[in-house]
């Protein structure tokens, strides 16, 4: 039998209403790069932060062993103690503090009184030295790129006696050059006897580096393959990844398509703090009267990014392109004036972007279009008590009344009400931004209902989601995005979750 | 379980009647007279309405967010000295210098307020920038010096009371009652054409026990500070004053869709963003409206002082920032009613008020003003929290 470093046996986490982990088996040998994979939401993160006693234990059930002691991590500083060391994707870096008062934060050298800079400075040095890279420990944060930062946390890790890293997604912000020698310095970690995971979804990474590949989906490990022993092709890993049956978890609708409504040509749009960043690159899309578009891609790909660029550029800089409504060149410079021409965007973070959760139901419902509840700026609350009411029943919101607050209400209710507001203010085109994320089976199906209703009405709608099934169930024409550019369009009839995972895959790979 | 929500609504007003209760008995154990002798309770509007006023505008202030105004305490200086110089030095025209008064006001707060609203620099800092500013201003126009007497011309508008100083006894017990008694009708009339309507239209209205309750409890309390007054000189021309100013925004809060903007942005800044809401017009809004109010605060003052002082307005900010918190409003902006707010002033009112009469020094009385504001902040978020908790 193989030495396993780490075991998690059976484990399972629950959040409210799902099941994140279910059942799930990870061996993990000494000195191995093991990597994990799968789709958004398939559990990965979930699972690392399991181990890392970020969800401490006793929230989730089953066993790690590590190193051969069964483990009862509370914090993450347990598990660090026990030489787990977890990089996350967002790294964790304070930009105004130099690369050496980084390295040791939260474990100053010295004593409580007086920091030793001195010390501080030289083993920052040291362990920069290790991970090749050459920079004043003295130098700040936000004056060195991702890559680098990437490399500090990496040192960090070792400054605590790593035995095991976890690596959350390392090259998603890194160029060519960067993430080859940050893969190529895990493979000399890995000869001098550290064992590691990555988490990653470019697959040529993986092929680079793993020894094992072990795939998850919908919370559950699929299988585990060996490099050498197994077929580790890629169709071979998506058919892995993706390989769920489509069942009838959506429902039809007539065809119906009409004229081009909204039509976006050479759509750029740069981040707003950093502008050298393209996080749009010449996006090229059309939405006819009537039809339903999917927007697929992954997380980071710039969906968000890009329907809120349309929505009266509420993202972003220096935006150039052009959008034509009906066919008309149109300049949208605010969120009110693209709600004046009939467009609505329904954010994917309800929570932080999409309602007062402090407010009632009813002073939710109307706020997008509150002149429709009121005359000359006065509120006739009669009609909007009718109106919140109306949507309350016609969605089916299951509420006390429509005072009740919408921070009380349930996820799937409160995504109700979000569409409430947004129907409500009666707009032409519905830019849906995960419009089912955190709702349990029954009220998604309910959300494609109302979907459905909304294009037979005569409504284009255009739908950003993760979840390839749901794309690929309601959308009548995919456009298959990634790192900012269309990347694929694929019409119903010849769309699959492994030609959308493949067109995005092969895409990064030429980037 | 209703009746339980009904207390935790009105906490502040049931708070605001133990401490009246409470006073009285010290003050009539000591013999000191009464908190509701009738020239006492005349003094309270007197002293307090520079408070309600300010509070009813640093209410929209918090509402957009938790911002605060330090600044309003050193404008009601500075409009009061150009006030003092117009009307007293210079004999300008008494309408035309209130107006001058009013845009002036607003002026400064629309400065504050672009700096807030569209360059996004802290609340905080541009009014504690506008505290030294118009406090510095406010010594300069008037050289250091105090002006007074203001004419009489000019005060009648606010220290006098309705009717004539000249009216007999039973004329002024008969007129206070006569409005008081209209008053209560007309309220009693549009709640009940209200209920009305929102029965015939099938809309859920409170029981009919609390209903009347309501409007039972506010009529005694209008009939009874009526009764007071009539027994003193009658109605102060500043309670009238008040009145409007405190229905004007009440409205605005709650009937009116810039109102309505107001809580979403404190609510949730970037939902109302996305909503089509312009935050930063909001912004600048609620700080405009804070320097109008400032200065109809500083007319008040000028006229209740006689004088315009460069000390005038000293800690005014803090007076209003307390009656907000105290009368509900959420540090962090999108809760608070400006009902909430006067009542929050009131009640700093009866507590600078009773215990002056009880004849506590005044360092203590300080003192005291602070820990009823941590003690009803502190009340506000731990139940808060709690609730959140089951």
């Amino acid at each position: 039998m193989a030495n396993y470093l780490l075991e998690m046996k059976h484990i399972t986490k629950l959040f409210p209403g799902t099941r994140a982990l279910d059942d799930v088996n990870l061996q993990v040998e000494e000195g191995e790069i093991h990597a994990l994979i799968g789709e958004n939401g398939a559990g990965k993160s979930t699972l690392m932060n399991v181990l890392s006693g970020i969800y401490p234990y006793g929230s989730y059930e089953g066993d790690i062993v590590f190193d051969g002691n069964i483990c009862k991590f509370h914090t993450i500083k347990d598990s660090e103690k026990a030489g787990i060391a977890i990089i996350h994707q967002e790294l964790a870096l304070v930009p105004y503090l130099s690369i050496g008062e980084n390295m040791f934060l939260g474990r100053e050298r010295g004593n409580v009184l007086r920091v030793n800079w001195n010390e501080t400075y030289h083993k920052a040095a040291e362990l920069l030295s290790l991970v090749g890279l050459h920079e004043d420990p003295h130098t700040l944060i936000k004056d060195i790129g991702v890559g680098k930062q990437q490399l500090v946390e990496i040192a960090k890790a070792m400054g605590k006696a790593a035995k095991f890293l976890i690596l959350d997604e390392p090259t998603a912000s890194l160029n060519e050059d960067d993430s080859k020698r940050l893969l190529d310095l895990l493979l000399r970690f890995k000869r001098q006897g550290m064992t590691i995971i990555i988490i990653s979804h470019k697959l040529s990474d993986i092929e680079y580096v793993a020894d094992k590949i072990t795939i998850l989906r919908d919370g559950a490990t699929i299988e585990t393959l060996t490099k050498g022993v197994d077929d580790c092709s890629e169709a071979r890993i998506i058919r892995g990844m993706v390989g769920r049956e489509l069942s009838n978890r959506f429902p039809s609708r007539e065809k119906r398509e009409g004229e081009v409504i909204l039509e976006v040509r050479d759509w750029t749009v740069y981040h707003p703090l950093n502008e050298n960043q393209k996080v749009c690159d010449n996006v090229n899309i059309k939405l006819r009267r009537g039809e339903v578009v999917g927007i697929s891609g992954l997380m980071g790909a710039g969906r968000t990014e890009l329907a809120m660029s349309i929505f009266g550029k509420s993202y972003g800089r220096n935006i150039s392109g052009t959008l034509l409504l009906n066919g008309k060149e149109t300049h949208l410079n605010s969120a009110k004036a693209a709600i004046d021409h009939k467009i609505a965007y329904v954010t994917e973070d309800r929570k932080t972007s999409g309602l007062v959760l402090g407010m009632p139901i009813r002073e939710n419902t109307t706020l997008a279009m509150l002149s429709k509840v009121s005359h000359n700026k006065v509120l006739n609350k009669d009609m909007e008590n009718q109106v919140a009411r109306e949507y309350a029943d016609k969605l089916r919101t299951k509420c006390s009344g429509i005072d009740q607050q919408v921070g009380s209400l349930s996820g799937g209710n409160q995504q109700k009400v979000l569409l409430s507001k947004w129907m409500f203010a009666e707009p032409e085109i519905l830019i849906l931004d995960e419009p089912t994320r955190g709702i349990d089976v029954g009220v998604k199906y309910e959300i494609y209902l109302i979907i459905n209703q909304l294009v037979a009405e005569g409504k284009s709608v255009l739908i950003l989601s993760s979840e390839l099934p749901e794309i690929i169930g309601m959308c009548d024409r995919i456009y298959v995005m990634n790192e900012g550019r269309i990347v694929g369009e694929l019409m119903q009839a010849e769309a699959n979750q492994e030609r959308i995972m493949a067109t995005i895959l092969q895409s990064g790979k030429g980037a | 379980m209703a009746t339980k929500n009904i207390l935790k609504k009105n906490t502040m007003l049931i708070a605001l009647g133990v401490v009246m209760v409470l006073f009285q008995v010290l003050i009539v154990r000591g013999d000191k007279g009464s908190l509701f002798a009738p020239n006492n309770i005349s003094n309270l509007f007197f002293q307090n309405s520079y408070v309600v006023i300010l509070a009813a505008g640093m209410l929209l202030c918090i509402l957009t967010g938790g911002n605060i105004d330090l600044s309003v305490g050193s404008v009601v200086a500075f409009v009061g000295a150009m006030a003092g110089t117009l009307i007293v030095t210079k004999g300008v025209n008494i309408y035309l210098s209130i107006v001058i008064c009013l845009l002036l006001g607003a002026a400064i707060g629309a400065w504050q307020g672009f700096w807030i609203a569209y360059m996004r620099i802290p609340a905080f800092i541009v009014t504690l920038a506008g505290m030294l500013v118009w406090r510095g201003l406010a010594l300069v126009t008037l050289g250091g010096l105090t002006i007074s007497p203001f004419p009489e011309e000019y005060t009648r508008y606010f220290n006098t009371f309705i009717p004539g100083a000249d009216a007999s006894k039973a004329t002024v017990f008969r007129t206070t009652m006569l409005v008081a008694v209209s008053v209560c009708v007309l309220a009693i009339a549009l709640q009940v054409f209200s209920r009305i309507q929102k029965k015939r239209k099938g809309y859920a209205a409170e029981s009919i026990f609390l209903f009347l309750f309501k409007l039972l409890f506010l009529c005694a309390v209008v009939v009874a500070i009526a009764w007071l007054l009539g027994l003193h000189k009658g109605i102060p021309v500043i309670l009238i004053l008040l009145a409007i100013v405190v229905f004007i925004y009440i409205y605005y809060t709650t009937s009116t869709v810039p109102g309505r903007h107001l809580y979403a942005m404190g609510g949730n800044e970037k939902a109302a963003q996305l909503s089509g809401i312009n935050t930063n017009r909001v912004l600048f809004g609620a700080y405009t409206n804070m320097g109008f109010l400032s200065s109809l605060a500083a007319l008040v003052v000028v006229s209740r002082f006689n004088s315009a002082a460069p000390t005038a307005g000293t800690n005014y900010e803090m007076d209003a920032i307390a009656s907000c918190y105290i009368g509900g409003a959420s540090a962090y902006g999108g809760t608070g009613t400006v009902g909430g707010a006067v009542i929050g002033a009131i009640f700093m009112g009866v507590l600078n008020n009773g215990m002056s009469i009880l004849g506590i020094d005044s360092n203590w009385q300080r003192f005291v003003k602070g820990m009823v504001l941590l003690v009803a902040v502190a009340f506000d978020v731990i139940s808060k929290k709690r609730s959140k908790a089951v």
